[in-house]
């Protein structure tokens, strides 16, 4: 049954491509015209407030540059997202392993880059970055494949410890002597990423760019990929087919981990050189709605980001003129999920009225789709 | 160090558990009632988030804290349609739905918040303590334990409640239920989407109570992401309790008291960095799932929708 799916319909090549597009444009317009309708409420003028958000985050020269910035560490977040989801595993403690990878690169950073050569200390930061976003997995992970203790829950908890250990670091060992505010020794600005020649964007968007390719080839190319979706599909056909549940739900973790790590260290080598006390750009949880909207198809996360790091940067400036917090993003992300699932559901009801099949394999991507 | 056991260092222990445990207390029984009917309430901290700032609001220009209350508890039980329509009617991701809940809630609270206030934070008047009689004579133990505000004896008598219903009623059994193998409960002719939909809007009331109590009873202000992980720290503590009230009575208490600890030392002359403190109750929670991560039990359809005719 489950090879026919999508087969039995046979759609114009353009049509079969603007239903998922349509599903993703269409929550984001709900989710701004709702977001719209509070900026209302709040008397503010939406029409402004977006204008604001174009202005800054696309139609300025360096406003551009810096949403493109942005999405490095976003991107690479969205990438290790994607491992793990695809294999049913929710890794929803990005943000610890992020602040946490962040607080030790740019603890060590300073006096690595002081002592070894330019382009090794570099990337000895980024893969201490990856172990210890990786490291911060491993009682989730543990707990999962041993006990089948939700992960949900535990991931978060460890990222309520990761975010406070990340602090008491940086206001303890890491400190630095020469300013009066809690934060770590500043990175050289000639010893950070270099820039790409003609802007102010570090390389670490090709890195990302680079990772974002790499998953969408493993997860749709080869057998690892194929048996984290087994994996995530259905765990007791994953026990039939031979595979060692324990062993990839684990590894399929710390992947998710170091790559969040990763982030962490392009956006500190890249871009900040230092961290403060009580940063916190609460990446996590954002990523995780653009991850399904891009329904875990890492190249579909490329737009999605991009959108993302335009009104994230964009939605700085604007909040700050009309006097709102940047939470107001994370409102319209919220948002822009909820429609998402909504929109979801209505297509997936066609679908199966058109068709009148078993669910396959893709609906198990969708949420709720599996249980079906 | 000597001073630890100090009476002084044992009342703002205890007072400081039931103070800080209160909100996971509510919140915790509300997600126990949801688990038990086989929904995952995730968006729990979002609804805890709405119900604080509801009620702050409504205290705040009512002048009443009972009115902020029970605006709390009605804004989770608003919050908490959303979810039973999304999740329990429609079928879809309980996970995904929880998380874009809470993201929406942190969002639109702090919006709101800025919105209404600006960057200044009112304060409300404390809430009057009810004294009970011989009891809170007791020495050390009496003045934290019988000298509290109302609501906080409602709360430990909603734990009696949910006790009872959930052992000694028809709703109680249909609510397990639901949770275990819905399929029966749909061919005794009960309506699994209605019994879920009742535990959901249970937990959101409950929810939405500790968020109130949080920022009405707790802190007397409303800061935007107040609630810092109470929500889920609530949702790990149903879990341990493996359906029983009893047992999230203890594990909010204990958790509270380690969340107050920090205050205690602090009295008797030890002090401890605000992050560790922060961080405590999370270690806490960590240690607790590791150390009991076999006991921790959960409806066997707990998290899928139920889909007549489905297996």
């Amino acid at each position: 049954m489950v090879e026919v799916e999508g087969e039995v319909i046979p759609r114009k090549r353009w049509g079969a491509w603007l239903g998922p597009v349509g599903q993703s444009i269409g929550p984001i317009l709900l989710g701004l015209v709702a977001g719209g309708i509070l900026l209302l409420l709040t008397g503010r003028n939406p029409l402004a407030f977006y204008g604001d958000i174009l202005k800054r985050g696309l139609f300025s020269s360096s406003g551009v540059q810096d949403s493109i910035t942005r999405m490095a560490p976003l991107l690479l977040m969205a990438a290790g997202l994607i491992v793990a989801f695809r294999a049913n595993i929710w890794n929803i403690g990005g943000d610890g392993q992020f602040l946490l990878a962040a607080a030790i690169v740019s603890g060590f950073g300073p006096g690595l880059v002081a002592v070894l050569p330019a382009g090794l200390g570099l990337v000895v930061l980024c893969l201490l970055a990856a172990l210890v976003g990786a490291l911060w997995t491993i009682i989730p992970a543990l707990l999962k494949a041993v006990y089948g203790m939700n992960e949900v829950i535990t991931s978060l908890m460890m990222t309520f410890v990761g975010v406070n250990l990340a602090n008491l670091l940086i206001k303890g060992p890491f400190r630095s002597q020469k300013t009066s505010v809690p934060q770590t020794d500043v990175i050289p600005h000639d010893k950070l990423l270099p820039y790409l020649p003609g802007t102010r964007i570090h390389v670490g968007i090709l890195f990302a760019l680079v990772a974002v390719g790499a998953v969408y080839y493993v997860m749709t190319r080869t057998s690892f990929g194929l048996r984290l979706s087994v994996l995530g599909a259905n765990p007791r056909a994953a026990v039939h087919v031979g595979i060692d549940v324990r062993r990839l739900t684990v590894v399929a973790f710390m992947i998710s981990g170091a790559f969040i790590g990763l982030a962490a260290g392009v956006e500190i080598l890249g871009v900040w050189g230092y961290v403060r006390a009580d940063w916190n750009p609460n990446f996590g949880l954002t990523l995780f709605a653009l991850v399904f909207l891009a329904r875990l198809n890492a190249l579909a996360t490329i737009p999605l980001v991009g959108f993302y790091a335009i009104i994230s940067m964009g939605g700085h400036y604007a909040a700050r003129r009309a006097g709102l917090p940047d939470d107001f993003m994370l409102m319209v992300v919220g948002l822009i999920l909820l429609f998402m699932t909504l929109t979801e559901y209505v297509a997936a009801r066609r679908e199966r009225r058109a068709t009148r099949l078993v669910a396959g394999p893709k609906a198990a991507l969708r949420p709720g789709g599996a249980h079906e | 160090m000597s001073n630890l056991l100090t009476s002084t260092f044992l009342a703002a222990l205890i007072s400081g558990g039931i103070l800080a445990g209160m909100p996971l207390l509510l919140a915790g029984l509300g997600e126990m009632v949801s688990e038990r009917a086989g929904v995952l309430n995730i968006g729990l901290e979002g609804m805890m988030l709405m119900g604080g700032y509801a009620g702050f609001v409504v205290a705040l220009y009512s002048h009443s804290h009972w009115l902020g209350l029970f605006g709390g508890l009605l804004a989770g039980l608003v919050a908490s349609t959303v979810m039973v329509i999304f999740c329990v009617r429609l079928g879809l991701d309980q996970i995904v739905v929880g998380i874009a809940l809470l993201v929406t809630a942190e969002g639109i609270t702090s919006v709101l918040q800025r919105a209404q206030f600006g960057t200044t934070y009112p304060r409300l008047d404390s809430m009057a303590a009810l004294k009970i009689p011989v009891l809170s004579g007791i020495p050390a133990l009496g003045e934290s334990l019988f000298n509290q505000p109302l609501v906080v004896y409602v709360g430990l008598a909603l734990v009696a409640v949910a006790h009872w219903v959930l052992r000694s009623t028809s709703m109680g059994l249909h609510l397990r239920a639901a949770g275990e193998k819905p399929q029966a409960l749909d061919a005794a002719g009960v309506s699994v989407t209605a019994t879920r939909s009742v535990a959901l809007l249970v937990t959101g009331s409950l929810g939405g109570l500790g968020g109130a109590y949080m920022s009405i009873v707790g802190a007397g202000i409303f800061v935007p992401f107040m609630t810092h992980g109470a929500g889920f720290i609530g949702i790990v503590i149903a879990m341990l309790s493996r359906g029983r009230a009893v047992w999230v009575l203890i594990g909010a208490f204990l958790f509270g008291m380690s969340v107050s600890l920090s205050t205690a030392l602090q009295l008797v002359g030890v002090n401890v960095p605000q992050d560790v403190v922060n961080m405590l109750p999370f270690v806490a929670v960590l240690v607790a799932l590791v150390i009991f991560a076999r006991e921790a039990y959960l409806p066997a359809a707990l998290g899928s929708p139920y889909v007549r005719g489905s297996r």
